[in-house]
């Protein structure tokens, strides 16, 4: 990557909580890059590591899945299933050299449309540094 | 839908005036999405939702015999259920109709990058677009709902709410957590901006709701639990033990009279005592003593009987436990309240350490004929009366280090009606009300202020940097006069903090029990807070009053009818309808049960005989975690199946 490189996010949000704030986020018009895109499930605990590594073969950079703080989310307990389902998926990318820095979950509630804004920015600083997902070579650019 | 029938897209795109259209280049998304497979045709709207837009969407629908629609506009958080009742009307199942969100999630985004913006909003309708070829249609379940409604919180805006619906014929569970309904209310003395008695206006509205024969008070109760979804809710009701009987005492308060035990007295803010056997005020609703057995002698395992002997009505029952209830109701509306900052954590000015330093709160029990002075107002450290008085404004609110967030004007109000009560029942006491901003909002509010100035209560500018204590017990108040840009150490006899409002502490276990998020102040959180101020994001679930931001008294009577309206349109109809997006398992299903384990509702079920997991859809909510769990992918969930979600995946990003 010679040139300018914008790194390329999937964020799983579920409905709501981390949707709700990504709104607000906007209504608020707090910025982050438009390299950021937002997939809606209705609770993180949707979220599967087929999804992910879907994302990955698709040309995401990183992947970051967002939930209700622990305690709060609408359904229970499902934000914690999305957490031990990403932290094994941490390991598998490490494993399989894509470096499991490149997901991330973070805990974002309705009303943190500021938080929203700063997770987003801070991830895709983050990737940015790490550079473009070595998977990219293999899926056709632009 | 049949397998054979051609996929026919209708993309919408929405200018949303200039909130969409000043950043995204519209006509170029919709030239995009014309490409898109499936795709036959597009449109773009000044405003999709407003009746035009949505005659277009249904025009389009007739015209080119749509099967799906895309709608590209602001967030299906406000408008998805419009587009999809828009739908439904002309023909399309609401759950073939998609809704992608390039406001708030694109054009408010990145409102400096048009390029950026607008390639983004193109794939954004392409994931959109993708989506909606693998959407399936489903149908929504009617179910009953229950006539009977809970209310918890008996404070001015649960009284309201529950009367409001007692009224329309409904029947309330009133649920109180103290011995008395009436809340904070009860305990002020006079109300702003008319400083008429607090009591004397509530309480004949306690005793009317007492008397409102489909209201059912519980006080003395906690609502612990509760099941069910939207108009079937059921839930579990703690009765804490009042060792009195209730048919038999008649509120006489003989019993307090001879309980040898003193406690501070909490309802006059720990001014005061009262006895481990107790009547909670004398206007309680219901007028009944309660014993607190934690501070009875009893509890030490003494055999005290002076509340048993003084009781000619053999009311006293020390037999009596914890006892739970089950109670249905179709909603419940929430209005619990809130509280005032507390500056003993921090000993914010001295308060806690120094005698002469009082709460707004305590003050107004000072000021209250029926208080623990009669109505006058005297120091701790001298028991004299005061005659130089310093209000401080924004104790605990408006502040990094305790609580960022502005009390609403509740206090600045509060400590100004304070302070013209004392000052014109005796002119010759001075009074200084130190502020930042004066917040006088509504009507009758700004008069106030103009009278407070009028009668020569000074407002000093200024947070107050400390509060120092004399040897006489007098204090100085050292702060920046900002207007005249000096600093002034102001000498008073007694300090008065305007506390600010803050989260109730029951708020963090009601958010946790019924699942309403709370906001960045820790109050509960409205579903919108413009044109949802009443609803939670919950079917059913209202809520009213000072739990959802700071409020005073009308305005928490105002949210009470609200929420009881809101609440009524439910049970007036005896039915709703339940979302169509549900788990659903099929015979590949293998019967481990990990989808079992998961399920926070219980709605799995593991059939031993067929092995195989069945779904019981009136239970299940929808969140899919189940199908995420399922090994073999037997398990699905209706209208985020593997399949749907993969190609919104797929179409994240321009890939040439």
């Amino acid at each position: 990557m010679e040139a300018k490189f914008e790194p390329r996010i999937v964020a799983f949000c579920c409905n709501w909580c981390s949707y709700a704030g990504a709104d607000l986020a906007g209504v608020s018009r707090y910025q982050y890059p438009p390299g950021v895109r937002i997939v809606r499930v209705m609770c993180s605990g949707r979220v599967e590591p087929v999804f992910i590594f879907d994302a990955f073969k698709n040309g995401a950079d990183g992947v970051i899945v967002t939930g209700c703080l622990p305690g709060d989310c609408h359904y229970v307990s499902g934000n914690l299933n999305a957490e031990r389902r990403v932290e094994k998926t941490r390991k598998a990318l490490e494993y399989l050299g894509l470096g499991a820095e490149r997901l991330r979950l973070e805990w974002i509630s309705a009303s943190e449309g500021m938080k929203f804004a700063e997770v987003m920015r801070g991830f895709s600083e983050e990737i940015k540094e790490l550079g473009p997902s070595p998977l990219k070579s293999q899926v056709k650019n632009e | 839908m049949n397998e054979e029938e051609e996929i026919r897209i209708g993309v919408f795109v929405c200018r949303c005036g200039v909130n969409i259209g000043g950043v995204v280049d519209c006509d170029d998304v919709a030239r995009y999405a014309a490409t898109l497979p499936g795709v036959v045709c597009t449109s773009v709207n000044k405003f999709t939702c407003s009746d035009s837009g949505q005659a277009d969407i249904q025009e389009h629908i007739r015209k080119y015999n749509l099967n799906r629609v895309v709608v590209a506009a602001c967030t299906p958080k406000t408008h998805e259920p419009t587009f999809r009742v828009c739908c439904e009307e002309a023909g399309v199942n609401q759950y073939l109709f998609e809704f992608v969100n390039i406001r708030d999630q694109c054009s408010w985004m990145h409102i400096w990058d048009h390029e950026g913006a607008t390639k983004k909003a193109k794939d954004l309708v392409r994931m959109g677009v993708y989506r909606a070829k693998l959407l399936e249609p489903l149908e929504e379940s009617e179910v009953a709902v229950d006539p009977n409604a809970v209310v918890i919180g008996a404070g001015v805006a649960g009284m309201q709410a529950a009367m409001d619906l007692g009224d329309m014929g409904f029947h309330v569970y009133l649920v109180e957590k103290e011995p008395s309904i009436g809340g904070r209310m009860a305990r002020f003395d006079k109300v702003f901006p008319t400083n008429d008695c607090s009591i004397c206006i509530l309480g004949p509205k306690m005793v009317e709701v007492a008397r409102n024969e489909n209201i059912e008070i519980m006080s003395y109760a906690e609502v612990v639990e509760v099941e069910g979804f939207v108009g079937n809710f059921e839930a579990t009701i703690e009765h804490k033990p009042r060792y009195i009987d209730m048919d038999k005492c008649n509120g006489c308060a003989q019993c307090a009279e001879k309980c040898p035990v003193e406690v501070p007295y909490d309802f006059n803010e720990g001014f005061g005592t009262r006895g481990a056997a107790y009547v909670p005020f004398p206007q309680a609703v219901p007028l009944r003593a309660v014993i607190d057995l934690e501070n009875c002698l009893r509890s030490e395992g003494k055999e005290c009987k002076a509340c048993i002997k003084a009781c000619d009505r053999d009311a006293i029952d020390f037999s009596q436990e914890k006892r739970y209830s089950k109670v249905k109701a179709g909603v419940i509306i929430v209005a619990p309240g809130s509280v005032t900052y507390d500056p003993e954590q921090r000993n914010d000015y001295g308060y806690g350490i120094y005698d002469n330093v009082i709460t707004t709160m305590e003050f107004e029990r000072l000021l209250n004929a029926a208080g623990p002075t009669e109505g006058h107002v005297i120091r701790a450290s001298d028991c004299k009366e005061p005659m130089r008085l310093g209000f401080i404004n924004c104790v605990g609110s408006r502040d990094v280090k305790t609580n960022v967030h502005c009390s609403g004007g509740v206090c600045c109000m509060f400590n100004m009606k304070n302070a013209i009560l004392l000052k014109e029942k005796r002119p010759e006491i001075s009074c200084y009300i130190f502020y930042i901003d004066i917040r006088a909002p509504f009507r009758g509010y700004e008069e106030f202020y103009n009278r407070a100035r009028d009668i020569g209560i000074r407002f000093i500018r200024g947070r107050p940097s400390e509060v120092i204590e004399l040897e006489n017990g007098n204090l100085v108040i050292r702060a920046e006069d900002t207007l005249k840009g000096e600093v002034r150490n102001i000498e008073v006899d007694l300090v008065v903090l305007g506390t600010g409002i803050v989260p109730h502490k029951d708020i963090e276990k009601i958010s946790k029990m019924l699942k309403i998020p709370r906001a960045a102040d820790g109050l509960l959180m409205e579903a919108h807070p413009k044109l949802g101020p009443v609803d939670t994001v919950l079917g059913g679930v209202f809520v009213a009053g000072g739990a959802s931001g700071p409020k005073d008294i009308p305005f928490a009577v105002a949210q009470g009818s609200g929420a009881a309206s809101r609440a009524a349109r439910l049970l007036v109809t005896g039915k709703t309808k339940i979302e169509g997006i549900t788990a659903a398992s099929d015979e590949s299903c293998i019967g481990c049960g990990l989808c079992v384990d998961v399920c926070p509702y219980g709605a799995l079920t593991l059939d031993e005989k067929e092995n195989r997991v069945m779904v019981v859809e009136a239970i299940c909510k929808g969140c899919g975690t189940c199908a995420a769990t399922c090994p073999v992918g037997a398990m699905e969930q209706r209208h985020f199946k593997n399949e749907q979600v993969e190609a919104q995946v797929k179409n994240l990003f321009t890939l040439a």
